[in-house]
């Protein structure tokens, strides 16, 4: 066959997001949050929803996450961006509008924005990419670091009688009346990529339908700040982050 | 049809004027002694008449963050709280107005530092007019003397703020706030719609249009030479403001040998020692900022020849005397007469600190 025949439009069966623009991405190889991205502007543009949506990027690698989702955005300070998606559904309800936080801006700088937002059962999507380090900064301990994890400012190991022990914080949003949906995801897979892209487009939906507020953590990978290839941070995340971190759904309220 | 006059407190007539102004949405946090702002909004229930949205926030820095969201959509949106809980604000308001957003921010000071006391003060002059959050900006800083002022100043304070996109402040105090006053309200706005809002505020998140690029708020500028640009962007706006928006009020100073400077309430004393000096012939007057940044300093500079001294009368150990010093270029003889904690001053007190430190 020529492959002029081949690439006719009717055959195509894959592209790259239309929201996605050609700006080069600053994350590391093997990162996850390149995959979010991808997955975050296919939903939305499958709902046709490119024109509402507005998002609010945290402080951590993701503060750049409107250099590639052309879409609007708001950019937060670290931590306090549930309390702004709040004002901006709030005062805008019919815009679709999601945070997109890090571990350390969501379970530690963030904790009261993020457990009040949902409480209240903002109508907003959270996204919530976990890999158990601050990337950002170079390393350090996040408050979901796993015990005994290396970090820089755990140099020896998450030591619990120093450091506390890992915060399941969606475990606890899944508590929360305001919560309609808080699950557990992955993209280390194409099934896993599959199953989060439901589970996202799900959430959207919920929130433009007034059902309350979606978590979606994605248990990530941060190969830099663990300092593995990307090859070996896939498997040290499937045999250490999901035991702890099992994915599925916490709460999926129909 | 006859203007209606009614009795409030300043805390009050904050909230009805917002709710008259237009006002989108109001994010609080209780705090004495301002909390009459947010429990008036909730008792009026203005989200069923013109729409507007009120909320009691967790925290000071969330409703601060609110405000953020909702004025990077365009809408008109406030805060109000009382000195510690300004205090938490700061770092929202930095990043207002490192994004260059127009919002309404009202202080109701109390006494400090740290929990302080719930009395009225004036401590929070240098917060407010020298920086309070990291980084070089400005806010523009209202100073009501009256309740009338209280309501007066959101329109303002909200036209400024969106005429330059700039955070505005209301720098109230306890006894502003608490005290109850004839007041006229502003008359009805209605909130503006999207298509206004997305006219008038080009830059806002409203959602991406098909014909323009995306609308991004942030203050993050990593490239030092963009970064710099952005700083000196910031810089010649403030100087426009400096150059066109200066306001302050004068008392009796046509002949006056002696100036009082004083703001706020402290100002309405002040207007009282300047009734006792003339009828014991002491020939004093009182300049009264309006805006405390921009300051009238070349206003202030003008009697630098006139008057033989002049006292900067404040609620604090000595914050806007530096401003006032500043002015005069030591031409004249300036010094500071104060109350702290939560006392408030007398006008013979006044009158008396004036001959004491400045007539001798």
């Amino acid at each position: 066959m020529e492959i002029n025949e081949i690439i006719k439009p009717e055959n195509l069966v894959y592209e790259k997001p239309k929201l996605m623009n050609d700006n080069p991405m600053h994350y590391c190889p093997g990162c996850s949050h390149g995959v979010i991205h991808k997955l975050i502007a296919e939903v939305i543009a499958e709902m046709g929803m490119e024109d509402k949506t507005i998002g609010v990027s945290p402080v951590g690698c993701a503060v750049f996450a409107y250099n590639y989702i052309d879409i609007d955005w708001e950019e937060a300070a670290h931590g306090r961006a549930p309390a702004i998606a709040t004002a901006i559904k709030r005062l805008n309800p019919s815009k679709m509008v999601f945070t997109y936080q890090g571990d350390g801006d969501l379970a530690a700088i963030g904790t009261a924005e993020t457990i009040h937002a949902a409480n209240r059962g903002e109508n907003i999507v959270i996204i919530f990419v976990n890999n158990a380090i601050y990337g950002m900064t170079g390393g350090q301990m996040a408050p979901t670091t796993l015990v005994g994890m290396k970090t820089a400012t755990c140099p020896y190991g998450r030591n619990v009688a120093l450091n506390g022990y890992p915060l399941k914080i969606s475990n606890l949003l899944a508590e929360l009346e305001g919560t309609c949906l808080v699950t557990r995801q992955s993209v280390h897979n194409a099934a896993a990529v599959r199953k989060a892209k439901k589970m996202l487009r799900k959430a959207f939906e919920n929130s433009m339908a007034g059902k309350g507020t979606s978590v979606v953590e994605f248990v990530s990978t941060c190969s830099s700040g663990w300092k593995m290839s990307p090859e070996q941070a896939n498997k040290w995340m499937e045999e250490n982050m999901f035991p702890f971190y099992p994915l599925g759904d916490l709460k999926n309220v129909e | 049809m006859a203007e209606e006059i009614k009795l409030m407190k300043g805390n009050e007539a904050i909230a009805r004027a917002a709710i008259r102004y237009g006002v989108d949405g109001y994010f609080g946090y209780p705090i004495t002694p301002q909390s009459e702002v947010l429990e008036t909004l909730m008792a009026e229930m203005p989200w069923e008449t013109t729409g507007m949205v009120v909320l009691q926030a967790e925290s000071e820095v969330a409703a601060i963050n609110m405000v953020y969201g909702g004025a990077g959509t365009g809408k008109r949106v406030m805060t109000s709280s009382s000195s510690p809980g300004v205090s938490l604000k700061q770092e929202g308001i930095s990043y207002l107005a490192g994004a260059e957003l127009p919002c309404l921010i009202v202080n109701v000071m109390r006494g400090g530092p740290g929990l302080g006391t719930i009395q009225p003060s004036q401590a929070d002059y240098f917060q407010t007019v020298k920086g309070g959050g990291h980084g070089d900006y400005r806010l523009i800083a209202l100073a009501p003397s009256s309740v009338q002022e209280m309501a007066d100043f959101v329109g303002l304070g909200f036209e400024l703020a969106f005429k330059y996109r700039n955070p505005a402040i209301i720098l109230a105090d306890g006894i502003v706030g608490q005290m109850m006053e004839k007041v006229v309200l502003p008359p009805f706005h209605p909130r503006r719609t999207e298509e206004e809002i997305i006219a008038e505020c080009p830059w806002a998140v409203q959602g991406k249009k098909a014909n323009r690029k995306p609308n991004i708020i942030t203050s993050l500028e990593l490239d030092p030479a963009r970064m710099e640009e952005n700083n000196i962007r910031f810089q010649a706006k403030y100087r426009q403001i400096e150059e066109n928006e200066v306001r302050y009020e004068e008392f009796m100073c046509e002949d006056a040998e002696y100036l009082l400077i004083a703001f706020g309430s402290s100002a309405r004393i002040c207007q009282k020692a300047v009734e006792l000096a003339r009828a014991e012939g002491i020939k004093l007057g009182l300049l009264r900022p309006i805006t405390l940044w921009p300051f009238p300093t070349k206003q202030i500079a003008r009697y630098a020849d006139q008057v033989k001294g002049m006292l900067s009368v404040e609620l604090n150990a000595g914050q806007m005397v530096e401003d006032v010093r500043l002015a005069v270029e030591c031409r004249v003889k300036v010094e500071h007469f104060g109350r702290l904690g939560g006392i408030v001053f007398t006008p013979n007190e006044v009158l008396d600190a004036l001959k004491e430190k400045i007539i001798g």
